[in-house]
């Protein structure tokens, strides 16, 4: 375990632990390894948009991944089944992404650019990215899952889109 | 404005939050009229799903008038009276476009976190932790609703604040366990829990023609509720074997389709119950899935069990080999309200669904705490604790 999911999970200890079992046991190697900290050798980072092929122009891309420029490949085909496109998009310069727990620590390369993917694929399907914040909120004390859960929100947008 | 947050495990607050404001174009703010507590919240305050913070605002069954609406809004006006679905869903992706709106691609800014424990994320929810969305709930006087197209109902006139107000998430619930189910006219459908949510999918399972419908639970106020405004027949399970009784009125087959609506937290009078309260508090499953197995041991032979009870994690001692070998179909869903509620209002409103009856106890935010340990120990024959934030 790296030091900062080992503070963590020992403050929850300490707690009773309850509250972040759960997300612990996704950080924590020896639990059953969870689907979405996996990612595929090839780099590829892909999301299915509800659009006809011919409606997507690689060329003119929503802002989000039009920013990365050259810095990534796209690649579309259509989905089976009426399911719309596959929009893929991978950096051209991947270094080792991590883990999950790279990840947990904001220190993923690839993190920007599945951000970017879903923002993506929002804009085409919707028109407009979705934003919870700033939500009415009362007082934030400590609780044992909080620490652990406001890391995981800073990141859980980008950890979104395999 | 005035707030019932959750502060940490089984504690309740009620706190000043900042007013929500409009963020995305397809938002409204909606003053709220009525609030219900859920049988999800239950698991929320329990910290049985973990993704809660303090401070964070609770509630996702509402309904209210419309006090602003955001730019790209096209159906509502100000002060319209509307109900709203708990879930937040986009109306644009391939789920949505399926009816399959609780499965919303893009309804849950925060995805990442169902991701990780599931797989793939679902859908937002209001006032149901970070790992749907971390929305802020409707035990408030003023609520930020996104998608409103999608997401917000008018009210039609003849329908009380009271009835519609369980068109937000009791009764779409129901109706999505038994359509999902696949009831169909003849059937015989056994549903556990007497709550809100099981007296809607009886009543759903018999708009859809089923033959019998049977609830099950211990409640004998709930289940005096489900005779008399539901109509459907009851089952003591502390003071009958249920699935013998099942079996017996099925003419030994057992029931077509068996609906559980208890989830994580579910009760049981037999030995096993220790067994999962230990496994359970010692974080070696997650949730308690008496009803589910007590379910599929009753079901007949090629039925289907719905789980609409609400399960996060891992369950133990699942009985998977009956599941296997009497070839049941095992489903379960988050509502898909969105596909529903035009209906539900429409029943409502021709008296074919009434719903006042499970607002027990109407109390003003004030009163969350109260009304929350109310709800959770069934004090006082409460079914659901309501509060209006106007009062
Ligand atoms: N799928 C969805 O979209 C959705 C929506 C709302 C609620 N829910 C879930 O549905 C479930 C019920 O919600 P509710 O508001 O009616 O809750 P509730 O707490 O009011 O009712 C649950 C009922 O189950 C009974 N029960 C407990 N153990 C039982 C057992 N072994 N057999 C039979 N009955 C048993 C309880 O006595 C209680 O009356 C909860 O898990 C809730 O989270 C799901
Ligand atoms: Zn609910
Ligand atoms: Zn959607």
């Amino acid at each position: 375990m790296t030091s900062f999911v080992g503070t963590v999970a020992s403050l929850a200890a300490r707690a009773g632990g309850s509250a972040v079992r759960q997300v612990r046991s996704v950080v924590d190697p020896s639990a059953a390894r969870p689907a979405g900290a996996s990612q595929p050798a090839s780099g590829w980072l892909v999301v299915t948009v509800l659009r006809e092929q011919s409606d997507i122009d690689t060329a003119r891309l929503p802002a989000p991944l039009a920013d990365f420029g050259g810095r990534i490949e796209v690649r579309v085909r259509p989905a089976a089944d009426g399911k719309g496109t596959e929009l893929a998009v991978r950096l051209r310069d991947r270094r080792s992404s991590g883990g999950v727990l790279s990840r947990l620590g904001g220190r993923d390369p690839q993190a920007e650019l599945r951000s970017a993917l879903r923002r993506a694929k929002q804009l085409i399907e919707v028109g407009e990215v979705l934003a919870v914040d700033p939500a009415p909120h009362g007082k934030r004390t400590a609780t044992p899952g909080g620490m652990l859960l406001e890391a995981w929100t800073k990141v859980a947008p980008k950890a979104g889109v395999r | 404005m005035k707030a019932v947050t959750w502060r940490g495990v089984n504690e309740i607050g009620v706190e000043d939050v900042p007013e929500p404001t409009i963020i995305n174009d397809h938002d409204i703010i909606l003053e709220v009229g009525l609030t219900a507590t859920c049988g999800s919240d239950l698991h929320l305050m329990g910290g049985y799903i973990p993704a809660m913070r303090a401070g964070d605002v609770l509630g996702h069954e509402f309904m209210g008038t419309v006090a602003e609406v955001g730019r790209g809004v096209t159906k509502h006006q100000v002060g319209d009276r509307v109900v709203v679905v708990s879930f937040t869903s986009c109306g644009q992706c391939w789920y949505c476009r399926q009816g399959l709106w609780s499965l919303c691609d893009n309804g849950n800014p925060n995805p990442g976190i169902t991701e990780a424990l599931w797989g793939q994320a679902i859908g937002g929810c209001y006032g149901y932790s970070h790992a749907l969305g971390g929305w802020a709930g409707s035990h408030a006087r003023y609520i930020r609703v996104p998608y409103a197209d999608q997401g917000a109902f008018p009210i039609p006139d003849g329908v009380s604040d009271e009835r519609a107000l369980f068109a937000s998430d009791a009764a779409p619930t129901g109706w999505t366990g038994a359509h999902q189910a696949e009831v169909r006219p003849g059937d015989v459908v056994a549903v556990w829990g007497a709550g809100g949510v099981g007296q809607m999918a009886a009543r759903a399972a018999m708009l859809m023609g089923a033959e019998r419908v049977v609830v099950i639970d211990r409640y004998d106020n709930r289940l005096a509720q489900v005779r008399t405004h539901i109509g459907a027949e009851t089952l003591d399970y502390e003071k009958v074997d249920v699935p013998a009784e099942l079996r017996e009125l099925t003419g030994g087959r057992g029931p077509d389709v068996c609906i559980e609506a208890v989830g994580m937290e579910a009760h049981s009078p037999g030995p096993l119950y220790l067994y999962d309260q230990v496994k359970q508090q010692m974080r070696l499953q997650t949730d308690r899935p008496t009803a589910v197995r007590e379910a599929i041991y009753a079901c007949r032979k090629g039925g289907t069990v719905f789980t609409l009870g609400v399960f996060a994690g891992v369950v133990d001692k699942f009985p998977l080999g009956a599941v296997m070998n009497k070839a049941l179909t095992l489903r379960g869903a988050q509502q898909h309200g969105h596909r529903y509620i035009p209906e539900i209002l429409d029943r409502m409103s021709r008296d074919e669904v009434k719903t006042e009856h499970l607002a027990t106890h109407v109390m003003s935010l004030n009163d969350g705490p109260k009304g929350y340990r109310m709800f959770k120990n069934k004090e006082d024959g409460c079914v659901r604790a309501v509060f209006r934030p106007g009062a």
